[in-house]
This record gives C-alpha cells, sequence and structure tokens, in this order.
C-alpha cells in the first residue's frame, strides 16, 4: 500500500477496511488464542478472499504477537491466502469419495465454464478456483464449497447455475 | 438384534437441534444432573463398564483416558472437543454438531464437572462453519441461558464454559496433539509425546481431549448405565457407531450401528448402503478413512467392532467406508490415496513430507505400465520407512492403504510392471 499514490476512494476503502479490521479483532476480545478465526474474517470481509500482508501486521501489533507468527499461520492452514484471489473461491472437494463420483470430470466442467484453469481466477475477478481436501460432504457427491455453503450431486446444469448465481449477486 | 440403532441419533431431526427446552423434554440433561449426584470415580466407573473406544479413529478406551487424567493432580484441567473431523468420507461429527449439538454439550459439561475443570474447548473445522454460526452457537448460548453452562450450573457451585475454536483447513489438526497447538493460536504442528497430554495439554495443563461423538455418548452411558450401553454392541465394543457410507454406493449417508452388525449389512442392507450404486459389482472398500486399510468381498462378514475387523486386518477408525466398484483400479485410487497425504502432510517430519512424494512417483510408474521390480521394493521400502520412522499418526498411518492394497491386487501392480 503506496500512500503517495493513492485517490480518495482508495483512501476510503482502505480507512474503512482499517476499522473493520479492529472490529473484528476486537469482537475476539484481542485474545491471541482466536488468532484463526479473526483472519478467517479478515479473510471474508476483504473482497478478494485474501489476508493482506498489511492486515496481518494490524492483527499481529493488535494481539501483541510477532508478525512472522501470523504469517506462519497464514501458510500453514489451507483455507488462508495471501495472494489476492476473487471475491467467490471455489473449492471442489478432491478426496477420493468425491473422486469416485466424478470430480475431476466437474473441475473440468468449471473450467470450462469460467474459462480459467485450476487455481486461477477469472478476468471480471469473481471466481477463483481451486481443489480442496475433503470437506465432509460426502453424501452429496460430487462436491463444492463457496464460502461456508456446500453444493452437491453436481453437474453441468447445477454448475451453470451457481455461476449465473454468483455473477448476479456479484452485479447486485 | 437391531441392524440400525436410534441411541445417538435419537433426537436427529426430531427436536429443534439448538433449543435447551426441547432437548430437555427427549430427557436431556438428566445424564448431568445424574453426574452431579455422582462422586467423579463412579462417573469414570460407568465410563470404563461401557467400554467407550474413542470414536475418533484411534479407538483408545476412554475410561482409561479419563482414569489417567484423574490421577493427575496439577490444575486448572481442560476438555477439549476434538471436531476437526477432516478423515475423507467422514461426515458424521458434522451430523452430530448439526442435530445433536446439546449432546455433544452435556458430554463435555459432564466431563467439565468430572475434573473440576472451569473451561472446555470445542474445535470445529473451518469447513463447518455455517453449522458452528447457524446452530452450534445457538445451541452454547441457549445453555447459558438455561443455567447449564456458566455460573452456578444446576446451582451447584459448579461454574464451567465451553468455547469455540475454528480450524482453518489443515487435516493434521486431527491429531490432539497438533489441535492443542492449533487452539493456542498456533500452527497445528503434532507434538513429541511424551509428555501425554493428560500431564502437559492445553496452555501446557492437564488435558481430555476426546471426539465429538465420544463425548456424545457420554451422557447416553450415564442415562443407560455403563453395562446396559455395553450390551448394545459387543462384549469389548460397547456402544453404537455413526458409520459413513460414500462413493460407489446406492444410499450414501451416516447410519448408526450398533456394534456386531456386519460390513454385509451396513453395504447391502436397504436401510443403510442398499448395496453398490447401478448395481455393480464391489471391488474394495476403505475403512476409517484415507488412513485406513482396503477390504474386499471375502471380508464382508467381518462383524463391524474394533476387534473383529483388527484380526481381519480392517478397522473401524473414524467410521468411513468408502465403497469402490471394478470400474476404478487399485492403482489409480491409492494415488488419489497418496495425492491427498502429499497436500496435507505438514511437512515437519523428512519421512511423511518426501516419502509421500516418492510413493506417488512410483505409483504413477505403475499406472503407466513403466515400473521396474526395483520400483517394488522401494514401495515396501517407503511404506516401511513412513510406518516407522514418521514423527506422527499421520505419516505412520498414511501407507496403510497402500499396503493393503499390494496385498490385495498383487495382479494389478504386476501387471504395471514394463514389459
Amino acid at each position: 500500500m503506496n500512500q503517495n499514490n493513492m485517490n480518495s476512494e482508495q483512501v476510503r476503502k482502505i480507512t474503512e477496511m482499517y476499522s473493520q479490521v479492529l472490529s473484528i479483532i476486537n469482537k475476539y476480545g484481542k485474545s491471541k488464542e482466536q488468532l484463526l478465526a479473526i483472519l478467517l474474517d479478515i479473510q471474508e470481509i476483504s473482497g478478494t478472499s485474501s489476508v493482506d500482508l498489511a492486515w496481518a501486521e494490524i492483527v499481529a501489533k493488535e494481539l501483541d504477537i510477532p508478525v512472522s507468527k501470523v504469517s506462519e499461520v497464514l501458510s500453514f492452514y489451507a483455507m488462508f491466502s495471501t495472494k489476492e484471489r476473487g471475491k467467490h473461491v471455489i473449492e471442489v472437494c478432491n478426496s477420493s469419495p468425491c473422486r469416485l463420483n466424478g470430480s475431476d470430470d466437474i473441475l473440468n466442467l468449471f473450467e470450462k465454464e469460467l474459462n480459467i484453469n485450476v487455481g486461477e481466477t477469472t478476468e471480471d475477478k469473481v471466481f477463483t478456483l481451486i481443489k480442496t481436501s475433503c470437506i465432509g460432504a460426502c453424501d452429496i457427491s460430487p462436491a463444492a464449497k463457496i464460502g461456508d455453503k456446500f453444493y452437491g450431486n453436481l453437474n453441468l446444469e447445477k454448475i451453470k447455475q451457481i455461476i449465473k448465481e454468483y455473477r448476479g449477486d456479484h452485479c447486485e | 438384534m437391531n441392524k440400525t440403532a436410534n441411541y445417538l441419533s435419537a433426537n436427529f431431526d426430531v427436536i429443534k437441534p439448538d433449543s435447551v427446552d426441547e432437548y430437555v423434554k427427549q430427557g436431556g440433561y438428566n445424564s448431568l444432573k445424574k453426574a452431579i449426584s455422582m462422586t467423579p470415580e463412579a462417573v469414570i466407573s460407568e465410563v470404563k463398564k461401557a467400554k467407550l473406544l474413542g470414536r475418533g479413529g484411534a479407538g483408545y478406551p476412554a475410561g482409561s483416558k479419563w482414569e489417567h487424567l484423574l490421577e493427575v493432580e496439577e490444575e486448572p484441567k481442560y476438555i477439549v472437543c476434538n471436531g476437526d473431523e477432516g478423515e475423507p468420507g467422514t461426515f458424521k461429527d458434522k451430523i452430530l454438531l448439526e442435530k445433536n449439538p446439546l449432546g455433544v454439550i452435556e458430554g463435555m459439561t459432564i466431563a467439565g464437572y468430572v475434573f473440576k475443570a472451569k473451561a472446555g474447548y470445542i474445535y470445529i473445522r473451518g469447513e463447518y462453519r455455517a453449522i458452528q454460526k447457524e446452530i452450534f452457537e445457538k445451541a452454547l448460548e441457549d445453555a447459558r441461558a438455561k443455567g447449564y453452562l456458566g455460573k452456578n450450573i444446576c446451582g451447584t457451585g459448579f461454574d464451567y464454559d465451553i468455547h469455540i475454536m475454528t480450524g482453518a483447513g489443515a487435516y493434521v489438526c486431527g491429531e490432539n496433539s497438533a489441535l492443542l497447538n492449533s487452539i493456542e493460536g498456533k500452527s497445528g504442528r503434532p507434538r513429541i509425546k511424551p509428555p501425554h497430554l493428560a500431564e502437559v495439554g492445553l496452555f501446557l495443563m492437564p488435558t481430555l481431549v476426546n471426539n465429538v461423538e465420544s463425548f456424545a455418548n457420554i451422557p447416553l452411558i450415564l442415562e443407560l448405565g455403563g453395562e446396559n450401553y455395553l450390551n448394545i454392541g459387543t462384549n469389548e465394543s460397547g456402544g453404537t457407531k455413526l458409520v459413513c457410507l460414500s462413493g460407489h454406493i446406492k444410499n450414501k449417508g451416516v447410519y448408526e450401528v450398533p456394534f456386531g452388525v456386519t460390513l454385509r449389512e451396513i453395504i447391502y442392507d436397504e436401510e443403510m448402503g442398499g448395496g453398490l450404486a447401478d448395481n455393480r459389482k464391489l471391488k474394495f472398500f476403505h475403512m476409517g478413512g484415507q488412513s485406513g486399510p482396503i477390504g474386499v468381498e471375502n471380508q464382508l462378514d467381518t462383524p463391524y467392532c474394533y476387534r473383529e475387523l483388527r484380526n481381519n486386518g480392517l478397522s473401524v477408525g473414524s467410521g468411513a467406508i468408502v465403497v469402490a466398484d471394478d470400474s476404478i483400479s487399485i492403482i489409480d485410487y491409492l494415488i488419489q490415496v497418496t495425492e491427498f497425504f502429499i497436500h496435507e502432510s505438514c511437512g515437519k517430519c523428512t519421512p511423511c513430507r518426501e516419502g509421500n512424494t516418492r510413493i506417488l512417483e512410483i505409483l504413477k510408474r505403475f499406472a503407466n505400465k513403466e515400473a521396474s521390480p526395483e520400483d517394488m521394493d522401494n514401495l515396501n521400502n517407503l511404506i516401511n520407512l513412513l510406518t516407522e520412522a514418521s514423527f506422527c499418526g499421520l505419516g505412520r498411518a498414511a501407507t496403510i492403504a497402500l499396503k493393503s492394497g499390494l496385498k490385495l491386487f498383487k495382479n494389478e501392480f504386476e501387471a504395471g510392471l514394463k514389459k
């Protein structure tokens, strides 16, 4: 964040984000033990499904722990990203119960429909497509997760529907 | 004997899961009241008589674990519930958190009373945040509001509360010591043992760590009495088990069974698995999670209980049963399993971090029919290396499926050798 080249809109956004980050930290009573929950909440409101290291520094300062520790936690747990991603991250389950039910094909269909490869973000920055370990939705496999929501028994029709639903949500 | 059971699942879809009033109407919290009228030793004696074996995967006798912690004098003691359900094919803790959260909470509260703990922690995997927010947190709040948590529980002067901790996607955190590190806000890498967690656990204090399903069984044990609980199952595996059916099975889902039903009944009975999808032929079933063994047709008549399964080279593990038909090659399947462990290895120890990667390379050569006899030897060496030299249970168990697969499907591996 280079403050010299920011316009007023960017300044407003960052100020707003800063106050949101602080309120998340305070919501958990500045508890060091709630680091994971704090970081997940920050990631959720980031709009880029990621935790910018600048925010990680603020968390470290407020919780009085080293930035290196926050950074380690961000790199250790699969649900975090320090790189900007799409507004919505589509996580296609890649564990064997889903793979037996065709999740490799589902991943390919998502790639085709979104016109990206797994691991990439769409040009309009609405979606990032990734693979994930078992999400515990084996009863509705093949399954995927977007945010906290689960989608199961996936097929081409459902995939199209999901993409439409989230794109619509984005335009509002 | 009934093939399915209705103990842990008695309240499923019957009551509003986060309502203490409705829970109490079904007899909920009677067990806590009973426990409070008993000595801690008497409560533990019931758990021992019940022969409750840990439902997270290791199957360690819960009663012995409780007894050990009671002998430790240092205080405060902590109660921790392991809800980091990450074994692929396992989704029974999710169902419990969603449909019987107060059973889990009551179990943790009974443990709190037994060990004079002030605080309990439940670690819920990040993937289940919706259930955590929409149901579990509300159930906790209602329990506080109705006087079953917080200060002076049931007017007895017992103060105890339960805190929710969130995971963020790390299979290794299901290992109890890694889980405690994660609760402390650190990376979830496992600790070296000894010391045992009952001596040096959460925040370095004596700690009880049990699985979600184990805690949910505690109120049942007190309600029925240890002996009656044991009698639901077999003479060494007390009670019931939530099994999770997935893969190429007709009726995917969680089913509560008394220990002692056969695998054939679980997989083929209409009220449970209903057989394979599209009536295809069973090739194998993978038990207890990715870290469990693979079994085949001629093992189907094994009773589902800890001892019989172990004697037949199988295991209960997490309760997962992933069923596969003859459309998949064993090598392709084991590649999937190995890819999982490569992704989930925490990287702390070399055998697990590097070993799984080498195993994948070799398996791919078998899949491409380019393997050499040396690859077969190396595969066996790697299995021994990971089993013997890995730092924690993740690495030590990562090759169990491979080992059983090699034994059961030798011909498929031989077909992968370069001609």
